[in-house]
């Protein structure tokens, strides 16, 4: 139970997808105009890599391993991946048109969200069992939705700035992530127990 | 002549005047993930071009037997069959490389870019044209990172292709916000740059 929280906590926090890893950086940047956006996103992001990280691993286990198939694990894993949001997209609009209408027009981007086939991968990288990848798929995905949240309000501020003009727009945005990832680099110091071993390969 | 001239001008695009990166603002993740190294930027930036080259000849030359409504689903098969091999490539001859690049080589395959370029050019072209947009964008990607790199390397590593140039690193620019930061000032010389008034050459050379 105690390594699953650290599991939590790392990928939340110490080895956040954005901010550690790199992973997930498109949306990161291109959603996070507004707040309540960001958070479309975010959940749909978290909806997605939980269940991605759950059939990825059947996926692999089940299939790929027996048949010696295991070099193939991208090509395998990209199809579950775009397949599922596919099924996600009809199931939702047919049964829970609430959450359709506000997830709707995030969950095709997500195909193409390196954050989600990202963590498949390393669900298999590091040899996770089945709850330690669901966890780790829905934790990091946690720690994707703060990132772009807080984020989000960030540069909300950034309505008001005046830069220099070559600053304007992008070039403003990467400033602000690095001074929001520097809030974060203040848990990298951290390392929480046996179970966070191997992480920091990378 | 006139092809001549298509070839010429379409690698300057690629290159400055629609660069996949520094203008176009995609394939962040890898830009900033790989460039604490010159020696990983290249490879990266290599191995990126060699499967955009393969996938925008392939997807050109189907381009007519390819049913539009899952275009994309196609392509994403293309492209991770290409990354596939480039990863059991590297794996097998430049081992190094792929233990430093690690995950991103095979999100190679959700690279912004690669299906960008599809999407964009290789499904409406034919295939010669299609696989020298490819080798172009793909040479545009590696000369961001490049650039990205080599601030980071001199500050972050205190080291040039690995060689020490003799003072204390800065760790900020090898970690994250440092390369937040740099791609950041990146993009803004660059659009600095493209700004300014052309003052050397009258006529001609003014652009839209």
């Amino acid at each position: 139970m105690l390594d699953i929280f650290v599991l939590m906590l790392t990928a939340v926090l110490v080895e956040n997808f954005i901010f550690y890893r790199f992973m997930g950086c498109c949306p990161f940047l291109g959603v996070s105009e507004r707040p309540d956006t960001a958070i479309g996103m975010g959940a749909a992001v978290t909806f997605v890599m939980t269940l991605s990280s759950a059939v990825t691993y059947v996926v692999y286990t089940y299939i790929l391993v027996p048949f010696e198939l295991t070099y193939l694990k991208t090509i395998a894993f990209i199809l579950v991946i775009a397949a599922l949001v596919q099924l996600i997209e009809m199931f939702l609009r047919r049964f829970v048109p609430a959450l359709y209408g506000a997830l709707g027009i995030f969950l095709p981007l997500i195909t193409t969200n390196c954050a989600v086939l990202g963590a498949a991968l390393q669900n298999v990288d590091y040899g996770y069992d089945f709850v330690h990848s669901v966890v780790f798929g829905f934790s990091a995905a946690l720690g994707f939705t703060l990132a772009i949240v807080i984020f989000a309000g960030v540069r909300q501020r950034m309505f008001f700035a005046k830069p220099p003009r070559a600053f304007r727009g992008f070039p403003l945005t990467l400033v602000a992530a690095a001074l929001v990832a520097m809030a974060f680099s203040g848990f990298s110091g951290f390392s929480l127990g046996n179970s966070a071993e191997g992480f920091f390969h990378f | 002549m006139k092809k001549h001239s298509f070839f010429l001008s379409h690698l300057k695009e690629g290159l400055i005047d629609k660069n996949p990166t520094l203008i176009q603002l995609l394939g962040m993740c890898p830009t900033l993930a790989v460039t604490t190294k010159m020696s990983n930027a290249i490879g990266m930036g290599l191995a990126a071009t060699a499967v955009l080259v393969f996938s925008n000849l392939f997807i050109s030359l189907l381009r007519k037997f390819i049913p539009r409504q899952v275009r994309i689903a196609a392509y994403i098969v293309i492209i991770s069959g290409f990354v596939t091999a480039v990863q059991l490539l590297l794996q097998a001859y430049l081992p190094s490389l792929y233990a430093s690049l690690g995950i991103f080589i095979p999100l190679i395959v959700v690279n912004c870019i690669i299906l960008a370029r599809a999407e964009a050019f290789a499904s409406k072209n034919p295939p010669l044209p299609s696989l020298w947009d490819g080798v172009t964008m793909g040479l545009g990607f590696t000369l961001a990172l490049l650039l990205v790199a080599f601030f980071r390397e001199i500050l972050g590593g205190a080291t040039f292709f690995g060689l020490s140039l003799g003072f204390t690193p800065i760790g900020f620019f090898a970690a994250a916000p440092g390369a937040f930061l740099t791609l950041g000032c990146v993009i803004a010389a660059v659009n600095y740059f493209r700004a300014r008034p052309k003052k050397n050459k009258k006529g001609e050379r003014d652009d839209a």
